[in-house]
């Protein structure tokens, strides 16, 4: 039972860090370069799309058996379509604001590569929990991402954060200590690509450190072991040396 | 006179004042996952044209003479990748009958074009805001025209940062991000050139 755990965690935690699918796979770049304007709009655009692939992989996982090989991307398009219709009307319904900040961006989770792919790669091979949990993490994983993305963008570009613009349902706060030394340009498409570029780089400098001091670890190892190869090699000879005088 | 030069000014703002890739954002993944070397890039950049030329025809009439007669504008987005997936693979049908040596450059980028979402939001947006036939159509060309030339400039500066001494941390993916924002700052020149008209 408690391996069992283990293993949902651990296929949950995947999609959040060791297979983030925005800054480790680069899939779904452009909903996370186009709704980072501000944390809102990308808790929103998070939201939705956790939904749509959450329903989406569960409803592939139930129909594996019944899709066959040749149809199953047309077959998965439309499912997936049907669901972002579906969380598109239930936007314009109940969140109108959030509806017109996505706009087209809504719809664009269609082809959104992120589902199709987990629906192709997942979804279509496993058990509907695997698929559910999987979806999941892929879902917050990718939420996280551009939330850390808005995160720099709004408070680069407006000073601060302001909340209630979008989500109308809490009350309107706003916190800009830095108002008067906004950089105008993170708010501008321009400062969408700065952003996720200087992540990247970031993440890329953390991984080649890691890798060249699991390298630098690695060849003092290698080396500790050559020299006792030595000395063992060196004492075999002086005891047959020995062994010869005798 | 008068709509036509509307047209060709409606064309030019969508190409280059609102670029596709670099002020709208759509078409992110092939620009940045095909645009390593300027001869894919091209036959990208072209596949695209067409895909989205004819994405714009047939998506137009569709909404407007059989969706919302029919009661159901809501299925726009299901019918419209309906149309664009098979499209897709019509389009490659038909060029590996016609010119196999054209397919043989462009047949893998073919299905990628499927999820490429300048196709579905060019196609999405047209209907969204209401556009009128002609001015579907200038955005369709203006957008798809623009996303070639992007993605062509684009790879040729790649290319040339394939041998630039860029820091470690950077190379590859991040600074070519940096470079596509400084393309972006570059357009954004071109903001209010002919007076703020919009299409």
């Amino acid at each position: 039972m408690a391996k069992e755990k283990g293993k949902n965690m651990k296929n949950f935690l995947k999609g959040i860090i060791a297979e983030n699918p925005l800054f480790v796979s680069i899939l779904g770049t452009c909903p996370a370069l186009a709704t980072t304007k501000s944390l809102e709009a990308a808790i929103g655009m998070g939201f939705l799309f956790t939904i749509v692939l959450i329903c989406s992989s569960i409803l592939v996982s139930l129909l594996r058996k019944l899709i066959s090989e040749e149809i199953r991307t047309p077959a998965y398009i439309v499912i997936i379509a049907t669901f972002v219709t579906l969380v598109k009307m239930f936007a314009n319904a109940f969140l109108p604001e959030l509806y017109s900040t996505l706009g087209v961006f809504i719809s664009l989770i269609v082809v959104n590569c992120i589902v199709l792919g987990r629906a192709e790669a997942y979804a279509s091979k496993n058990t509907v929990k695997d698929s559910l949990i999987d979806a999941l993490g892929m879902g917050v994983g990718y939420t996280l991402a551009i939330m850390l993305m808005a995160i720099f963008r709004e408070f680069l570009g407006t000073g601060g954060f302001s909340f209630g613009v979008i989500f109308t349902f809490i009350p309107e706060v706003s916190w800009l200590p830095l108002e008067k030394f906004a950089i105008n340009i993170f708010q501008m498409p321009a400062g969408a690509f700065i952003v996720f570029g200087i992540i990247l780089a970031v993440l890329a400098f953390i991984k080649n450190r890691k890798a060249e001091k699991k390298a630098a670890l690695e060849k003092l190892e290698k080396q500790r072991k050559a020299e006792e190869a030595k000395k063992a090699a060196a004492a075999a000879q002086a005891q047959a040396v020995e062994g010869g005088n005798k | 006179m008068n709509i036509f030069i509307a047209f060709i000014l409606a064309i030019v703002s969508s190409m280059l004042i609102d670029n596709v890739v670099l002020s709208r954002f759509y078409g992110i993944c092939p620009f940045l996952g095909v645009s390593k070397k300027v001869k894919s890039s091209l036959g990208m950049g072209i596949a695209v044209v067409f895909v989205i030329l004819m994405a714009t025809l047939i998506c137009w009439p569709l909404y407007s003479f059989v969706l919302v007669p029919a009661g159901v504008p809501f299925l726009d987005t299901v019918a419209y990748i309906l149309v664009i997936a098979s499209l897709v693979q019509l389009v490659g049908l038909f060029i590996k009958k016609f010119s196999p040596s054209l397919y043989k450059s462009l047949g893998i980028y073919l299905p990628l074009i499927t999820t490429n979402c300048a196709v579905l939001g060019v196609v999405q947006s047209n209907t969204d805001q209401g556009m009128d036939f002609l001015s579907s159509l200038a955005n369709g060309i203006g957008t798809s025209v623009g996303f070639l030339i992007i993605i062509v400039v684009f790879s040729c500066i790649r290319v040339r940062l394939e041998t630039a001494n860029t820091p470690k941390a950077f190379k590859g993916l991040p600074i070519a991000l940096i470079t596509a924002a400084l393309m972006a700052i570059a357009l954004m020149g071109l903001q209010g050139l002919f007076g703020g008209i919009s299409l």
